[in-house]
């Protein structure tokens, strides 16, 4: 499928409004060749579910920085269940310790990718789900 | 993380430095180099407190007084929080500098739906007045002032703050308080925004022209570079936008008919500490020169005294590291001594665990005592402004003037700083310096040691500051019973006059200490600014 452009939604879930790490990866994505959507800040879970079927994107992005990751992942799955929207990969990044990681991908997260983590770690995990 | 980059040769010898500003910088520097920028020491520096304070604002600097320490403090209850502030008082901290939970930050109460797992978390939770006379309790406001970081909804809690300071016996002219403040600040970085731009400033400036005309000593507003800088800029942006948006306040006020020489001098500066040690004190010297040459020249300031450019110069957060945590204590003692070189008036240290979570009490006190260090044991305190005259600190200070006003015409070419807001134009500018610094750090252009050089593999367990939210139904219930127990009438009295003020232009601090009086709750409040102003559409960036 590479002849396709992946989407991806990166949002900010929240009242937190650190995006300074959101922004940089919304950059990242669209020079590896990405077309990219930034949510803007303090979107609650279903704007964030509606702009992605608007956007019809494939990926969708947290951003999460304020200890939440945990309900607000597990959250926005059950929103896209609802929708039918099941097939989109949602990833996490943010302030995320690493116990938390194997619990995020539990709950149904594809990837999970800490602050500090190579852009080309995530640019290749993204890559390979399609 | 702002440190340079260097180039280098098989030899591993330095063949370039290039500071984040873009100087390059030589490798040895003498009289010419002062020749070649036009140096003038009258000019340029004057003396230590004359004209135009390069190298101090006072002729004695830290032999008078050394600086004021003001630690940022506060989280879970507003019981909590009383007790860290005292804490931090009896060790010797002479000023607060609170931290507000994200729901008092956003004008949300403990109760709604949006602060669901957010009440208390990063700072205290405030939902009334009550909870101020809980927090300030047994502080002695007369003799410590208090940093409030709090900006969409500042004039709230600077009105709250004069109603629990008035409830404990003080005069309103005792009190001493500096708000944040600084919502321009807050939509390029740090994100606590809610009203639209124009009504944003409006808010602001209100607080400043109230605080002049009844609040003598304190200071409205804290223009902060330090999270623009904290977003990515580059220090040479930090000060030409924090300066940009100084003007913003200042053209408001001056368009209600008041004088600048009336409120500059209440006007104070939240600058960041961390990268090249000699590119942040040209900056601060720089800074303080173009501050008041500025206002002498621009704006007709004609008081000394408010041709000061006053501040905390301090937090250095961006500088630290998840990795190697312990490094970051010996981080904070060099960005001290960055603020401490720089003739810093008012400093706080980010603490080493700050990388993860808010600091633990041990990690608070830590950086308090790095601080005190400084200017007790090693000499900072000995003479003021001790590199000046160096020729690479005047030659590099020069440079950096040149380049903040360069950067400062440029915002002006966009329409100025709300203009440049409104249109996105400076968060792109930020974001792409944040995402060059990134990319030159993962490429190991720019070194980090212990991200991307001298790495360890398992990391030490650091002990935390634990979020714990098993009070927060008490919290709700003493709201709720508030609630109760308060007079209704009051309350929306007072909400309807607000709502009037706003919508007819009028200053709303008078009947927004009205309504803290009558135990309105912040979610109240703000919900009618929210109907009145409306919410800010943030302008699209990608």
């Amino acid at each position: 499928m590479q002849d396709k452009k992946i989407r991806i939604l990166v949002a900010k879930p929240g009242l937190d409004g650190h995006d300074r790490g959101a922004k940089v990866v919304c950059l990242a994505l669209r020079d590896a060749g990405m077309e990219v959507v930034y949510s803007g800040l303090h979107r609650t879970i279903d704007e964030i579910v509606v702009m992605a079927m608007q956007e019809s994107v494939d990926v969708i992005g947290l951003s999460i920085m304020s200890g939440a990751h945990l309900p607000i992942c597990r959250r926005l799955m059950e929103r896209l269940k609802e929708k039918d929207l099941a097939d989109i990969h949602v990833v996490v990044g943010g302030v995320i310790p690493k116990n938390d990681i194997p619990k995020l991908m539990d709950v149904g997260a594809t990837g999970v990718f800490p602050g500090g983590t190579p852009f080309d770690d995530i640019v290749t995990s993204i890559r390979s789900w399609f | 993380m702002g440190v340079a980059r260097y180039e280098k040769n098989e030899k591993d010898a330095i063949t370039e430095v290039i500071y984040q500003s873009g100087i390059k910088v030589k490798p040895t520097y003498g009289p010419k180099d002062l020749e070649a920028v036009g140096f003038d020491y009258e000019k340029d520096l004057g003396d230590p407190g004359q004209y135009p304070y390069t190298r101090s604002l006072h002729p004695l600097g830290y032999r008078s007084r050394a600086w004021t320490t003001r630690q940022y403090t506060g989280f879970g209850t507003p019981q909590d929080t009383n007790e860290r502030f005292k804490y931090m008082i009896a060790h010797g901290q002479n000023g607060l500098n609170v931290a507000f939970d994200l729901p008092t930050q956003m004008g949300y109460d403990s109760d709604s739906p949006m602060a669901e797992g957010e009440v208390g978390r990063v700072g205290m939770a405030v939902d009334s007045l009550q909870d101020f006379e809980i927090a300030f309790k047994d502080i002695q406001f007369d003799r410590i002032g208090s940093g409030l970081t709090i900006n969409a909804v500042a004039s709230i809690m600077l009105a709250m703050y004069q109603a629990v300071g008035e409830k404990f016996g003080y005069a309103k002219e005792q009190i001493s308080a500096t708000p944040q403040n600084d919502i321009l600040k807050e939509m390029i970085g740090r994100g606590a925004w809610i009203f639209p731009v124009e009504h944003g400033v409006r808010l602001v400036c209100d607080t400043i022209e109230y605080s002049v005309k009844h609040l003598p000593r304190c200071n409205p507003v804290s223009i902060c570079g330090y999270h623009i800088r904290e977003s990515g800029a580059t220090p040479v942006q930090e000060i030409a936008y924090a300066f940009e948006i100084a003007k913003a306040y200042i053209d408001n006020l001056v368009g209600r008919g008041l004088a600048p020489d009336e409120f500059v001098g209440r006007f104070s500066f939240n600058l960041n500490v961390y990268g090249n040690l000699w590119e942040q004190v040209a900056k601060f010297r720089a800074a303080r020169k173009l501050w008041a040459k500025m206002l002498r020249e621009q704006y007709g300031v004609k008081q000394d005294k408010n041709l000061y450019l006053r501040g905390l110069f301090g937090g250095g957060g961006s500088g630290l590291t998840k990795e190697q945590p312990e490094n970051n204590i010996i981080r904070g003692a060099y960005y001290a001594l960055a603020a401490a070189l720089s003739g810093a008036q008012t400093t706080a240290l980010c603490s080493f665990d700050e990388a993860y979570t808010i600091p633990t009490p041990r990690a608070a006190l830590l950086s308090l005592r790095t601080l005190e260090i400084l200017m007790e044991e090693v000499g900072l305190r000995d003479t003021v402004d001790p590199l000046a005259g160096s020729y690479f600190i005047e030659t590099l200070t020069k440079e950096m003037e040149e380049r903040i006003l360069a950067e400062m015409s440029r915002v002006q070419e966009m329409g100025g700083m709300v203009h440049a807001i409104s249109t996105g134009f400076i968060q792109r500018e930020v974001t792409k310096q944040a995402y060059e610094f990134e990319k030159s750090l993962q490429h190991g252009e720019v070194t980090k040691v212990g991200v991307n050089k001298y790495v360890e593999g398992e990391q030490p367990e650091v002990e935390l500051h634990e979020y714990d939210d098993s009070w927060v139904g008490t919290q709700i219930e003493k709201l709720k019973d508030l609630r109760r127990a308060r007079s209704d009438k009051d309350v929306t009295q007072s909400l309807k006059t607000l709502e009037q003020t706003a919508r007819t232009g009028g200053n709303v601090m008078p009947v927004l200490v009205e309504c803290c009086r009558s135990y309105a709750t912040v979610g109240e409040i703000t919900a009618v600014f929210r109907e009145v102003f409306g919410e800010w559409n943030e302008p699209r960036l990608f």
